[in-house]
């Protein structure tokens, strides 16, 4: 466990980390700014790995425990590297009517991959949500940041494979 | 107003009983005063209250939900009840889902006996489960030198989680992830003997309600806990400050 007076020691001389201890100390190192530090993390790296954990930790304060809670509690933040490309499904009431379970199950059997996973070639990522808040569009999905509204099951395979090779 | 501002006293009833309180009291405080019994698991006096167990949920007149009494601070002309048959059966029914969610197979525990949630089933008169058992499989942690920790017992109380922040300081323990994949863990979720925070002095396992937390070499039913410790440190605490 890191403890420290003065500057704290960044983990690498990675440039990454130095935007990471911006953000920290745009909130004045409090213990308060852990979400907001971890998200400059996840930004920036992509993903939240031991090292940023207990770089996070000692420079806000906080307790590691404390720092691997929040780290799990939220959805947004992975502990594993995503994939080059993420489709994130939305699995919300209405869509989950509007046949969600499908378009997963698609995906599964095409890629063999379950929400929350990436192909072992690093392509491809996984995820779900509770409810995009476009219920109106049910069933949607995101593709890298592009929605997809009342998508079919082989519609979703053919745009995630346009989106894995271009 | 003068200068001292007088704590306020507030008067309540509680199952048909005139109560008197101040105002930064909470219904159970008020009703423990006064020898009136609500259940509580995750409850522990020297500890803040978390609101955890949900088993200390109360009727209030005018309001439509059922309260927790341990953090619902009593107002004035409150109209408490806390027996009625519908609390003890929406009790039982908490209950049983702790039951229900991991393995309490109390014959094989090391607290059989002295365990806080076996004897709560025998209080409330929980005598079956009605909710199909999950059984998770759930690890053993055994890598502290003095200690174990078995998910399978645990009830997620954050007992623990709260004495080792609030008494000894450490901060050791918290709970990771959301909902039925909640967990306590030490430190990133490592295994507790490697933990770098923990002193291992030994309070969450003495606070522990059930045989999730117990020292090294009970066998089944020897592990009682010992809690007397809890009050006087935050007595002799307060008085430093």
């Amino acid at each position: 466990m890191q403890t420290y007076v003065g500057a704290p020691q960044l983990p690498s001389d990675d440039k990454r980390w130095k935007i990471v201890e911006a953000t920290a100390r745009r909130h004045g190192r409090e213990p308060h700014a852990l979400i907001e530090t971890l998200h400059t993390v996840q930004e920036c790296f992509g993903y939240l790995d031991e090292n940023a954990l207990r770089f996070v930790a000692s420079v806000l304060r906080v307790p590691l425990s404390r720092v691997y809670g929040a780290a799990t509690f939220y959805h947004f933040f992975t502990l594993k590297p995503k994939g080059r490309h993420a489709c994130v499904v939305c699995t919300g009431t209405a869509c989950y009517i509007k046949g969600a379970p499908l378009l997963l199950k698609a995906i599964e059997q095409r890629y063999s991959i379950k929400p929350g996973e990436t192909t072992p070639d690093g392509e491809l990522s996984l995820l779900t949500a509770r409810c995009l808040g476009s219920c109106g569009l049910a069933p949607a999905a995101v593709m890298d940041s592009a929605v997809l509204g009342k998508i079919a099951p082989q519609d979703i395979l053919a745009r995630i494979e346009r989106g894995i090779h271009p | 107003m003068s200068a001292h501002s007088p704590i306020r006293v507030k008067t309540l009833t509680i199952d048909g009983r005139e109560c008197g309180a101040r105002e930064d009291q909470t219904i159970l405080e008020v009703a423990r005063e006064n020898n009136i019994f609500i259940p509580t698991l995750c409850n522990l006096p020297g500890l803040s209250n978390a609101g955890a167990c949900r088993l200390c949920i109360v009727e209030v007149k005018g309001v439509n939900k059922l309260l927790p009494a341990c953090v619902t601070h009593v107002s004035e002309g409150m109209e408490v009840t806390v027996n009625s048959e519908r609390l003890a059966k929406f009790r039982r029914g908490i209950l049983e889902l702790v039951f229900a969610e991991r393995n309490h197979v109390c014959s094989v525990c090391v607290t059989n006996g002295h365990c806080d949630l076996q004897s709560m089933a025998l209080t409330l008169g929980m005598t079956h489960v009605h909710f199909p058992y999950r059984y998770p499989r759930l690890p053993v942690d055994a890598s502290h030198e003095r200690f174990v920790v078995d998910h399978n017992r645990c009830i997620l109380c954050s007992r623990c989680v709260r004495v080792c922040d609030e008494i000894e300081g450490a901060h050791t323990w918290d709970i990771m992830s959301r909902g039925v994949e909640c967990r306590v863990i030490t430190d990133l979720a490592q295994p507790w003997g490697q933990s770098e925070s923990c002193t291992g002095c030994g309070k969450c396992v003495q606070v522990c309600p059930t045989g999730a937390l117990s020292e090294k070499g009970k066998s089944v039913a020897e592990m009682s806990k010992r809690r007397q410790f809890l009050p006087y440190l935050t007595l002799m605490r307060e008085g430093r400050r």
